[in-house]
C-alpha cells in the first residue's frame, strides 16, 4: 500500500507529500470531491494543513474545503486505518443482518472499538449507513470494496487478513463478487438496449417528436416522488440558460434500495443511452451521473462504458453523425450523504459544495447546475426513456395502471428466501411480491425505504403504483419474528445521522426522536415519552425544509399507527423516568474518588 | 407565476394573511410583504436586504394546509395564509426550544441578554423553559480576534453573519461545516482562528448575530440590563431590525 | 380553610431565588395568610411532608440533590421549576463543557493558591454528577418559572394563580429569563 504513515502527518515535510496528491488527482479531475478522495485515499485523512492546500490548489475559501470536509461521511479529520472498514448498519445488509453482531465480533479479534482506529494505525472500524448490498445479507466496506455475505467464520478470516496486512488484490477474489440476483424480469429488465439503438430511432423521431413519446408514455420519475418526466424535460427545455444539463442521480442511499447497483452494473448502455435522448431533447451538450460514495467500485466498469461509447460515436461531438448534437457525461462520485439523494442537494454537492437542499422554487429544471435549467433522474428513469423511444410510448402505457404506466424495478430483502431484484407491472400487490419472494410469515413491509411507508398484513392486498403506495423501489420484509421496534430504532438513528442540519426542526428533531426511542426501546419510556413522540413527529414531519425531514418521522408514525403494541409493551408503568442514566452519570466520580460505597451509586 | 406580473395594473396583486389583505410586487416574499405592510411574521435568520435563507423555520406559515417558510415563499396572487395563530405558534415555540436545547444558551450569563432576538422570540411565544433534555454539546469558543468575540455555544446556524459578510461586506468570513447536529460556525481563515480572518468591527458580519454569539469586545454592559433593545421593545414590532443594527455600529467603532 | 402548603429548597442554586421570593417584602404577610411553608430553608424543616406545592431552584449536580428532587416530587403535588438554573442547568452547567476530572482537578489540585492539592472523597460528600442537569432531565415538572432570579413579583403571581385554582401563566412582562 502506497499510504504516507502516520507519523509523518504532523510534520513540516508533509506539504511535499499533500501537493503531489493534489496536483495529480486535480489533473484526473478537478472536482473537489474527487480531490479530497484522493487525499483521504492517500494519508488516510485531510489534515487541516491539507484542507489549506487544497484550498489554495482549487482557488476555494478554506472554510469552503473544511465544510465539506466535515460534511461527508467518508472524509475524516483524524487518520484512518491502512484498512479502513466500514459495516453497513442497515437492517437488510447491516452487521446484524444475521443475528449476530459482526461487528463487535470483528472487534474483538482486531482490539478495537468501532469508530476508532487501532493504535497501530494498521485498522479503523466503523459503521456506515447502507451500503445497498441488501440482497447479499451482512455487508463492509474495507478501502471502499464491498464484501458481502459476511458470516462469523468471514469475519475471523477478515481479522487475519488484516493482521497479515495482506493486500486487498489477494483477498479471497468471491468475497468481493457482488450478483445481480435478478429474480423477475420485465420490461426494462428483459434485455439491455443494443448501444445505440435507442438514439437511432431518437434522431429519426427528432427532438420534439422524442419528447411527445416520453410525455404521452406517462414515464414518471422512478425515484419515488413521481413527477412526470416528460414535463420536466420539456420544463427545461422551455427555460433560458447558457447551457443545460443532464443529471443523473445514481445517489441510491435509501436503506434497503439497491437496484440501481444492478443498472448500473448490467444496464449501463440503457442508463447513458436514456440520458443522452433526454439531452437531446432538452438541448444539453453535458451530463453528470452522481455516483454514491458507496459504489465506487462501480467506477472504472462506468468510465469504460463511456469510453466504448465515445469510440462508438454515441458519445462526444456529432453524435451519430448528426451535425449540433454533442453531448458527454461525466462521472462525480459522491463521500456518503444520503441526503445528496435530493435533487438540489446533489446539484450542491455537483458543484463541490455540502449536500444541503437548496431553497424551491426556483426548481432545477430552470436553476439547476450552476444555476442552469436542469434535468436531475433516476438511473430507472432514464433506462425507462430510452426503451420508450425505441418501442414507442404505446409500448410503454401498456403496462402497468393508468396514472402509473410502465414497470418498477424492486429491490426486495429482509426476511424472504429470495432477495433480490424484481420487476413488475406497476399495480402488482404486495401479497403477489411477497409469494413470488418467498416471505412466508411477514408481518410488516416497509415500501419505499424508512422514507416510506411501513405496513401490516392487513393491508397487504394493496398495490405498487403511485396512487396507493409509491415507492422508489425498496421493500424491506418483515418477519413476525422481527423486533418492529428495533427496525424503528434503526431508521430514526439512519435519520439522525443523515440529517444535513439546515433546519432547525430536523436537525434538532431527528435528534429527539433517536433519543426518544432509545429510551423507550431502553426499557426506560414512559407514557409521557411516547405522548412526546407523537408531538415531535408531526412537527418534524410538516415544518422541515426538505423530503429528508418530512419524510423522517415516517417510520415512527406508522409503527405509533399500526403497530402501537410494539412500543407500549416496552414502556414502564411510571410517571416519569428520566432522560438519563443516574447511576452511569455518576461513575466518572466513582473513579476519580475511588469511591464504591452505597452512597456512590444510584438508582 | 409569470402571469401574476403581467395582470392588469390596476387591480393589484394581493395575497391575503389571516383573513387581511395585503398587497405585494413582483418578485416579494410572503414575508417581503407581510413586513411591507407592517404584519409580522416570527423569523430568525431572516434580514432584509440579505438572500432569504429560510432555515430557522421560525416564518412556517400555512398556505392553505401546506407548510411553508414566508421567507422563501414568492408571494402568489390569491394565497390564503394562516399565520398567527395558537398552532402555528405552538410549533415555532417548539421549534425554539429545539435552538435553546441543542445550544447552550445560560442567558444570565450572557452579554447579549436583553438585546437577543431568540430570547426575544422566546418570550414573544410564552417559552417558560426548554421542555426538552438539553444537549450540552462542547463547542468551541473563539476569543483570537482583539475586537471581535465568538462563541459558539449561543449560534443558532441561521447564517446571518455568513451571508452579511459576503453580500454586504463582499468578503466571506464565515460558513458552515460539519453534517446534521454536528453543523458548526467555522471561520474562513488558515487556522480557522477569527483573528486570522478579515473581519473588521466595521463589518455588518459583526454585528447581525442575532443571538450573543458574536460580540463586540470591550463594549459589554454598555447599556444596562433592563434598558436594551427587548427591555423597551417587542420582538413583534416591525422595522426593529434596522433600529437595532443602528445602534449597535456605534459611529466610534 | 387550611392553608396550602409549600416546601422550597435549593439544588445547585445560589439561592438567589430565595432572596428574590422574599423581596415580596410586606406581601408576605398577607401570603402567609393562604399558605405555610413545610420544608423550606425559610423553616430550617429538614424534610418534606406532604405538600401542595414544591418549588424547586436550581439544578442537579450531585447525588444529594437527586435524592432531596425526589422527595420533593413525591411529597408535592405541583412541583414548579424556580429560575434559571433549575429550568436549564444554569451557570453552573457551564462546567457541562469540561469533564468532571478537569473540574475538580482545577479547582483542588491545579488552581491559583491550592494547598496540599487533592481530589475530596469523603464518603460524606455526595458525589458530583458528570454534568448538571435541568430537573426536567430528573423528574417530572408541573410548572416552569423563568428568571435569574425571577421577579418577587412573579411568584405571586404564579402561587396567586395557584391559590385560585387557576393554570398558571405569566404576563409578557413578567416573562425575562435574566
Amino acid at each position: 500500500m502506497k499510504n504516507v504513515s502516520d507519523a509523518d502527518s504532523n510534520t513540516a515535510g508533509t506539504t511535499g507529500l499533500i501537493r503531489p496528491i493534489i496536483a495529480k488527482a486535480y489533473k484526473e479531475s478537478p472536482h473537489l470531491l474527487h480531490v479530497l478522495y484522493a487525499l483521504q485515499q492517500q494519508c488516510l485523512h485531510i489534515s487541516d494543513e491539507a484542507v489549506r492546500e487544497v484550498a489554495a490548489h482549487l482557488d476555494l475559501p478554506t472554510s469552503q474545503v473544511d465544510a465539506v470536509v466535515e460534511f461527508y461521511s467518508f472524509f475524516h479529520k483524524i487518520p484512518r486505518g491502512r484498512y479502513d472498514i466500514l459495516f453497513s448498519n442497515c437492517t437488510s445488509c447491516g452487521y446484524l443482518a444475521g443475528g449476530v453482531d459482526l461487528m463487535a465480533l470483528l472487534g474483538q479479534q482486531l482490539g478495537i472499538v468501532a469508530g476508532n482506529t487501532r493504535g497501530d494505525g494498521l485498522v479503523s472500524m466503523g459503521q456506515t449507513s447502507c451500503i445497498g448490498m441488501c440482497d447479499h445479507g451482512a455487508a463492509l466496506l474495507v478501502n471502499g470494496m464491498p464484501i458481502v455475505s459476511l458470516d462469523a467464520a468471514m469475519i475471523a478470516r477478515i481479522a487475519a487478513l488484516v493482521e497479515a496486512e495482506t493486500l486487498l488484490e489477494d483477498w479471497p477474489a468471491g468475497w468481493f463478487q457482488v450478483d445481480d440476483n435478478i429474480r423477475v424480469s420485465g420490461l426494462l429488465l428483459k434485455d439491455d438496449l443494443t448501444a445505440g439503438t435507442g438514439l437511432r430511432a431518437m434522431l429519426a423521431l427528432g427532438a420534439a417528436d422524442t419528447l411527445s413519446a416520453i410525455i404521452q408514455s406517462g414515464l414518471r420519475g422512478r425515484g419515488g416522488a413521481g413527477f412526470s418526466t416528460g414535463m420536466k424535460w420539456q420544463f427545461c427545455r422551455e427555460a433560458q440558460g447558457a447551457a443545460h444539463y443532464v443529471v443523473c442521480n445514481a445517489d441510491e442511499g435509501e436503506p434497503g434500495t439497491f437496484k440501481d447497483r444492478v443498472l448500473l452494473h448490467s444496464y449501463a448502455d440503457s442508463l447513458f443511452e436514456g440520458m443522452a435522448v433526454c439531452a437531446f431533447a432538452v438541448g444539453a451538450n453535458q451530463g453528470y451521473l452522481y455516483l454514491r460514495g458507496e459504489y465506487r467500485y462501480l467506477l472504472p466498469h462506468l468510465q469504460s462504458v463511456l469510453v466504448r461509447r465515445r469510440e462508438l460515436g454515441l458519445l462526444g461531438v456529432d453524435i451519430l453523425g448528426q451535425p449540433g448534437f454533442s453531448f458527454d457525461i461525466g462521472i462525480v462520485v459522491g463521500a456518503g450523504a444520503y441526503i445528496c439523494g435530493e435533487e438540489s442537494a446533489l446539484i450542491e454537492s455537483l458543484e463541490g459544495k455540502r449536500g444541503i437542499p437548496r431553497v424551491r422554487p426556483p426548481f432545477p429544471v430552470t436553476h439547476g447546475y450552476l444555476g442552469q435549467p436542469t434535468v436531475v433522474n433516476n438511473v430507472e428513469t432514464f433506462i425507462a426513456a430510452a426503451h420508450i423511444v425505441l418501442r414507442g410510448s404505446a409500448w410503454f402505457r401498456a403496462v402497468g395502471t393508468e396514472k402509473s404506466a410502465g414497470s418498477k424495478i424492486l429491490s426486495i430483502s429482509g426476511d424472504c428466501a429470495a432477495p433480490g431484484i424484481y420487476e413488475y407491472p406497476f399495480g402488482v400487490t404486495i401479497r403477489q411480491v411477497l409469494n413470488d419472494c418467498g416471505a412466508k410469515d411477514a408481518q410488516a413491509v416497509q415500501v419505499g425505504g424508512p422514507s416510506g411507508m411501513l405496513i401490516g398484513s392487513a393491508e397487504f392486498d394493496r398495490r405498487l403504483d403511485f396512487g396507493d403506495l409509491p415507492t422508489g423501489g425498496s421493500l424491506m420484509v418483515f418477519s413476525q419474528a422481527r423486533d418492529l421496534l428495533a427496525v424503528i430504532v434503526n431508521f430514526a438513528h439512519f435519520f439522525a445521522h443523515e440529517s444535513c442540519g439546515f433546519c432547525t426542526p430536523c436537525r434538532v428533531g431527528t435528534v429527539l426522536l433517536k433519543n426518544g426511542l432509545d429510551k423507550i426501546a431502553g426499557g426506560h419510556g414512559t407514557q409521557y415519552d411516547l405522548d412526546e413522540m407523537q408531538r415531535l413527529v408531526t412537527l418534524v414531519k410538516f415544518r422541515s425544509h426538505c423530503g429528508l425531514g418530512q419524510t423522517a418521522a415516517n417510520p415512527i408514525l406508522d409503527g405509533l399507527q399500526r403497530f402501537p403494541q410494539v412500543f407500549e409493551q416496552r414502556l414502564v408503568q411510571r410517571d416519569f423516568e428520566p432522560h438519563f442514566d443516574l447511576d452511569a452519570a455518576l461513575e466518572d466520580a466513582r473513579q476519580i474518588s475511588h469511591r464504591d460505597d452505597a452512597a456512590a451509586h444510584i438508582e | 407565476m409569470s402571469a401574476d406580473t403581467k395582470q392588469n395594473p390596476i387591480t393589484q396583486n394581493t395575497i391575503t394573511i389571516d383573513g387581511q389583505e395585503i398587497p405585494f410586487l413582483a418578485g416579494q416574499t410572503i414575508m417581503d410583504a407581510a413586513l411591507a405592510a407592517g404584519v409580522y411574521i416570527p423569523h430568525l435568520c431572516h434580514r432584509q436586504g440579505l438572500t432569504p435563507h429560510g432555515s430557522c423555520k421560525l416564518c412556517v406559515v400555512d398556505i392553505a394546509s401546506r407548510s411553508a417558510s414566508a421567507c422563501t415563499m414568492p408571494a402568489v396572487a390569491g394565497q390564503q395564509i394562516s399565520n398567527n395563530t395558537p398552532a402555528l405558534n405552538e410549533a415555532r415555540k417548539t421549534i425554539t426550544q429545539m435552538l435553546f436545547i441543542e445550544g447552550n444558551h445560560i442567558c444570565p450569563s450572557c452579554e447579549k441578554c436583553g438585546d437577543c432576538t431568540l430570547q426575544a422570540m422566546a418570550y414573544h411565544l410564552g417559552m417558560l423553559g426548554g421542555h426538552f433534555p438539553q444537549f450540552f454539546q462542547r463547542r468551541e469558543v473563539d476569543a483570537s480576534h482583539p475586537t471581535i468575540m465568538l462563541d459558539r455555544d449561543r449560534c443558532i446556524l441561521c447564517e446571518l453573519c455568513v451571508r452579511a459578510s459576503r453580500e454586504v461586506d463582499g468578503k466571506d468570513v464565515f460558513a458552515i461545516a460539519g453534517r446534521g447536529i454536528n453543523a458548526h460556525l467555522v471561520v474562513n481563515s488558515v487556522r480557522g482562528k477569527l483573528v486570522d480572518s478579515d473581519l473588521e468591527t466595521s463589518d455588518m458580519a459583526a454585528h447581525i448575530c442575532p443571538v450573543g454569539a458574536i460580540l463586540i469586545k470591550e463594549h459589554g454592559y454598555e447599556v444596562p440590563i433592563g434598558q436594551r433593545t427587548f427591555d423597551l421593545h417587542q420582538v413583534s414590532e416591525v422595522g426593529l431590525e434596522k433600529t437595532i443594527l443602528t445602534k449597535v455600529r456605534q459611529p466610534d467603532e | 380553610m387550611s392553608k396550602i402548603r409549600i416546601a422550597t429548597t435549593s439544588l445547585a442554586g445560589c439561592f438567589g431565588c430565595h432572596m428574590s421570593f422574599l423581596d415580596m417584602d410586606e406581601r408576605l404577610v398577607a401570603l402567609l395568610e393562604h399558605v405555610e411553608f413545610n420544608r423550606s430553608p425559610f423553616t430550617d424543616i429538614k424534610h418534606c411532608g406532604p405538600c401542595d406545592i414544591g418549588l424547586i431552584e436550581g439544578g442537579v449536580c450531585n447525588v444529594e440533590n437527586v435524592h432531596v428532587l425526589r422527595e420533593f416530587r413525591e411529597n408535592c403535588k405541583i412541583l414548579i421549576a424556580v429560575g434559571a438554573c433549575a429550568i436549564n442547568g444554569g451557570v453552573p452547567a457551564m462546567r457541562n463543557h469540561f469533564n468532571l476530572r478537569e473540574c475538580l482537578e482545577e479547582a483542588y489540585v491545579n488552581g491559583a493558591g491550592v494547598e496540599n492539592p487533592q481530589i475530596p472523597n469523603d464518603v460524606e460528600l455526595p458525589l458530583l454528577l458528570d454534568k448538571v442537569h435541568p430537573i426536567h432531565d430528573v423528574v417530572r415538572v408541573d410548572y416552569y418559572l423563568p428568571g435569574c432570579p425571577p421577579s418577587a413579583d412573579e411568584f405571586l403571581k404564579i402561587l396567586g394563580d395557584l391559590l385560585a385554582g387557576k393554570e398558571p401563566s405569566l404576563p409578557q412582562n413578567l416573562l425575562h429569563y435574566d
